[in-house]
């Protein structure tokens, strides 16, 4: 009985736990948006942020981005040459990587390669005491450190979606058409002809800019809230990793659902 | 102007319902250095928090230069901290500024100093604890003792009326230990600020100290001037001045009966 009472205790020390931490991070979630004016105006912080969370993720972004699209290619031309119709191979290709896999992929990268990184550098500036040293310096550590990196990341988040699938649609024509032979005006004419502006290519936007984010808030969250220690840090690192993709691959589904029915 | 720039009136803080300080009496005056020692875990370093504002006192009252801490919002706070200076225990620096930066950081975030300007008091400020050299190095090229004394500078920067150091002597070798004493006490007398030191140190603020306060268990157990504290005969103060391994801080963790705890029959 009393085995029984400790472990619905337990659960409901949980259930209150996360409840009060998912009220902790909507608060910091917030005051970050509310110190945002205070991070425009250290733009050079933006900045900096852009070049670490943007430009420093380039390279993983963009190879797995050809070679996503190289691999669409392949599969596709498989299936679709049952049916006799290749010519399709750049729509196959483009709409996969501009709805789906553009945002998807890339955001789920950028979660492990520049989301891991804010969350051990702001654990670690918190477990140094350089966070507390800004408090006692009257600085706010929201505007001076978190603000512009949300910022950076989310800026630089519809980019790399955008290069991923730039990428992606070169890997499946070096494919298709260079290697595989699909005809090349087909490839190209119809992929135009198919993907539509506000339907495709905005949707996809607007996707990546969720995406971005979710990641960028839940790799802030976690590092601020990271136990000052080595243990700490390393178990916030890891749970911004596995937060931020569940969230990237629920917000997409629910985005999907409300973007593409019917159409 | 009051002559204490700190005073604190019977203040007691807990986190919860676990207290902490109980009825905390101290004052600071002007131009002085003074030392809140005790064993670690005593309280401290929270009484120093209460001081820099991280934590509000659960029931008394603390005046800093006549400002009651308690009744403060954020915007009061930060303006008080801007004439507050604080030495973190391993200095705290930001990892991805340089020393210049680093030291420059206060001046750049509170005031509109042109570039010129702030170049000279950054190097000022570094020459007054002698690493003007280093100003181009990262953090993580300094000793620990240099970061200490960068740190020192940084918190100088504003020119504050109170200083606060948390175990500035802690992790430093006999050297650098005698140069942040020093430092403390020459940077006290010649800006005209007042000190309050955490340390569990003895030997080493008992020489450059103004007064002593002795934290037991979130109580203020003892208080004087070092040669009053040197001569005290109150066991705790005697155990920690000397250094003596057991007496009223005990070498053990309360425990149950050894004989028992090794399945011993009694």
């Amino acid at each position: 009985m009393t085995a029984l009472i400790e472990v619905i205790r337990g659960i409901g020390r949980r259930v209150v736990d996360g409840v009060w931490r998912m009220g902790v991070a909507t608060r910091f979630f917030l005051l970050t948006l509310l110190y945002s004016g205070q991070g425009f105006r250290r733009f050079h912080l933006i900045v900096r942020e852009i070049y670490s969370s943007g430009v420093l993720s380039l390279i993983i972004i963009l190879v797995s981005g050809l070679f996503v699209g190289m691999v669409l290619a392949l599969q596709g031309y498989e299936t679709l040459q049952t049916y006799g119709s290749e010519e399709a191979l750049g729509v196959l290709v483009s709409l996969s990587l501009v709805r789906e896999l553009g945002p998807v992929v890339a955001a789920l990268l950028f979660a492990s390669r520049a989301g891991s990184a804010i969350t051990a550098e702001i654990g670690l500036m918190r477990a140094t005491e350089q966070i507390a040293a800004m408090e006692m310096m009257a600085v706010n550590p929201i505007a001076r450190v978190v603000a512009p990196r949300f910022w950076g990341a989310v800026i630089s988040m519809p980019f790399l979606a955008a290069l991923f699938s730039a990428m992606g649609i070169f890997g499946g024509y070096l494919v298709g058409v260079v290697l595989i032979g699909v005809d090349e005006g087909s490839f190209w004419s119809q992929m135009q002809a198919a993907v539509d502006f506000r339907e495709d290519i905005l949707n996809g936007v607007i996707k990546s800019v969720v995406f971005g984010v979710a990641v960028t808030a839940i790799a802030l969250f976690e590092g601020y809230d990271a136990p000052p220690t080595a243990e700490g840090v390393s178990r916030a690192t890891t749970r911004t990793v596995v937060t931020s993709s569940l969230a990237i691959l629920g917000l997409d589904f629910v985005l999907t659902a409300f973007m593409f029915r019917g159409v | 102007m009051p002559d204490n720039l700190i005073e604190i009136r019977d203040l007691s803080f807990a986190y919860g319902d676990r207290p902490v300080l109980r009825g905390i009496n101290l004052t600071a005056g002007r131009g002085q250095v003074i030392a809140i020692m005790g064993n670690s875990g005593c309280g401290k370093t929270t009484l120093l928090r209460l001081i820099g504002g991280a934590l509000k006192p659960t029931s008394g009252s603390l005046n800093i230069d006549g400002i009651d801490m308690g009744g403060l919002d954020q915007a009061g706070l930060y303006a008080l901290r801007r004439r507050m200076g604080m030495l973190f225990q391993f200095g705290a620096l930001f990892t991805d500024m340089t020393v210049f930066e680093n030291v420059a950081f206060p001046l750049r975030e509170h005031t509109d100093l042109p570039e010129v300007m702030i170049r000279d008091l950054v190097f000022m400020k570094l020459n007054a604890v002698g690493l003007r050299g280093a100003h181009a190095l990262m953090p993580s090229e300094l000793s620990g003792g240099m970061a200490r004394r960068v740190a020192l500078a940084r918190s100088i920067a504003l020119e504050p009326s109170l200083i606060l150091y948390d175990e500035p002597f802690a992790g430093l070798d006999p050297i650098s230990l005698g140069v942040t004493g020093n430092l403390i006490r020459r940077l006290t007398d010649t800006l005209g600020v007042t000190s309050v030191v955490v340390t569990h140190d003895v030997q080493e603020s008992l020489k450059m100290v103004d007064y002593v306060y002795f934290v037991s268990d979130g109580v203020i157990v003892a208080r004087g001037t070092p040669t009053e504290i040197r001569a005290s005969d109150l066991p705790y103060v005697h155990q920690f001045v000397h250094g003596e391994a057991d007496g009223p801080v005990p070498f053990h963790v309360p425990a149950p009966v050894y004989a028992e705890d090794l399945g011993l029959p009694a």
